[in-house]
């Protein structure tokens, strides 16, 4: 008896350290990628690397101030085009759960989360790019904007169910019209998962580069003219990773480096807003 | 001759196939309070929640008939007006988490956009939540949450914040089933006091809080209105043998 207890015992130890042993496993790669990219990186990085724009091949130093600037402005111009149709969208699918029109909507930005960042690159290209007879800041915002679009819109959507129905018919009864109810009790509460999804989001498209391929095109200078072709982190990797030049190598670990600091530094605000903001129900 | 303030006539409600109020006729005296009393699910939260049209708001819900307030068609106004007369109180507590207590009294006025000069706005709160018997327990604490409160002054909270807006009719629908029997006497003892001002409905299926509380009490049994009197005569001699199960405890 005793020994049949003591084997379900070690059985049961054994399962324990196997999923610790396990755990550390999933953790080990990203500690390899950091450390292999701090090591590489680290010594490229400063101020003059942040501020100044790649010299041409042959001339050493050089930063990548053209692709931060063109990563911030192609980001901003398509959160600012997701955020609203996201939220806005995550809100109808959560007040009118059982429709046909938030049936298939929902089908749709599942399958959308599913495309190929590639594919919608093309989609841009088709839409945007050969319209308007050029590569376009403005058409690679929109192939990013795409690619938030379903991520805002699960994020609010599971929020916003979480919050209890008593709340909406609280505001309903003292005589609230519906967007008041929607804009000032249910958005507010649910805020901090709003925006946690928004800045997921942002975090998950800081290093596509697929879409802005044939879309923002890239840049080696700088430039702020949304119409025109502009630089931006991944693509400036890209490029100059597969380059043969030492200087444009050199560029591509530092702009690795920069990449993956914002993409953790997103990661680590999303975990304080959602600290921060959070409404005790 | 005490007025009428609201009326129904043939007033029936629906959950899509579902009938849950049949042909209720009713007429509620101001100033007033009239307990709503019955069997779960025997329409009664229903019924109340067609006074102030928020049964409209759920999926599949209708209901038809006559309902009236002071002469007007509750019906034909349009349900922002209905409810800014006719305020509610649920079940549970349910203050805006995202509310300092004093907002949360002024709700009804800020979240509508009604602006009121700061001296006002004081006044009101501080007067509802002394009718609500709260005044004493928050004055120290109004720029706390309102979800920092116990259960008891959350559920007074939210009748100082329906009150706040000065309708002519309080629902109440089973204010008390969430709370403990120091917060419930609290409660019971309010509306006592409300009733100079208002026109209180309180649904209960607690018995004795009816015949503690109410003026007049109505009683529902499978969406009928069976029997609807003075409180005094409804439970020392009722007319029909379903109220007189019901009361003697024979089925619940």
């Amino acid at each position: 008896m005793s020994n049949l207890v003591k084997y379900r015992i070690a059985k049961s130890s054994a399962l324990k350290i196997f999923t610790i042993f396990l755990a550390f496993v999933c953790v080990v790669p990203l500690i390899f990628i950091l450390l292999y990219i701090i090591r590489a990186g680290i010594t490229k990085i400063n101020w003059h690397f942040l501020v100044n724009i790649p010299k041409p091949v042959g001339e050493s130093g050089g930063g990548i101030a053209n692709a931060l600037l063109g990563s911030m402005i192609i980001i901003g111009v398509a959160a600012l085009i997701a955020i609203p149709v996201g939220i806005l969208g995550g809100i109808y699918l959560n007040e009118n759960k059982k429709s046909r029109l938030a049936y298939w909507s929902r089908l749709c930005v599942d399958i959308l989360q599913g495309v190929p960042s590639i594919v919608i690159g093309i989609v841009a290209y088709f839409w945007l790019v050969k319209p308007l007879g050029g590569f376009s800041a403005l058409s690679g915002s929109v192939a990013l904007a795409i690619m938030m679009l379903p991520i805002i819109i699960r994020s609010t959507e599971e929020t916003l169910k979480l919050l209890p129905d008593s709340l909406k018919e609280a505001a309903f009864a003292l005589g609230m019209p519906f967007h008041r109810v929607i804009l000032k009790v249910i958005v507010p509460c649910g805020i901090s998962g709003i925006l946690s999804g928004v800045i997921l989001s942002v975090a998950r498209i800081a290093g596509e580069t697929a879409p802005l391929l044939f879309t923002a095109f890239g840049n080696p200078y700088i430039s702020t003219n949304i119409t025109k072709p502009m630089q931006s982190l991944p693509l400036l990797i890209y490029n100059y990773a597969t380059s043969p030049y030492n200087d444009w190598l050199d560029l591509a670990w530092g702009a690795s480096l920069i990449l993956l600091l914002w993409v953790l530094l997103l990661n680590i605000i999303t975990k304080l807003t959602t600290r921060r903001w959070k409404v005790q129900l | 001759m005490e007025s009428t303030i609201i009326r129904s006539k043939n007033f029936n409600a629906y959950f899509g196939e579902n009938h849950v109020v049949k042909n209720v006729n009713i007429e509620i005296p101001k100033n007033h309070v009239i307990a709503v009393m019955g069997p779960s699910g025997c329409g009664k939260t229903t019924y109340l929640r067609c006074i102030n049209r928020m049964h409209e708001l759920i999926p599949g819900a209708t209901c038809n008939g006559e309902m009236v307030l002071n002469d007007e068609d509750v019906y034909s106004m349009h349900p922002i007006f209905v409810r800014l007369k006719i305020g509610m109180v649920f079940q549970r507590p349910n203050p805006f988490p995202n509310l300092s207590i004093y907002d949360n009294v002024i709700a009804g006025y800020k979240l509508n956009g009604i602006k009121l000069p700061k001296g006002e706005r004081d006044k009101v709160v501080e007067q509802s939540l002394s009718r609500a018997a709260l005044w004493k327990e928050v004055k120290d604490s109004l720029h706390k949450k309102g979800t920092f409160l116990s259960g008891g002054q959350q559920q007074r909270l939210c009748i100082a914040r329906a009150i706040a807006m000065e309708p002519e009719v309080l629902l109440l629908d089973e204010p008390t089933s969430a709370l403990d029997p120091i917060s419930t006497s609290s409660v019971e003892d309010l509306l006592h006091e409300l009733k100079t001002n208002y026109t209180l409905i309180i649904v209960t299926h607690n018995m004795q809080q009816a015949a503690r509380v109410s003026d007049r009490t109505a009683f529902f049994y499978m969406g009928e209105l069976v029997e609807y009197d003075d409180t005094k005569k409804m439970f020392t001699n009722p007319r029909d043998n379903r109220t007189q199960n019901y009361i003697t405890g024979r089925f619940s």
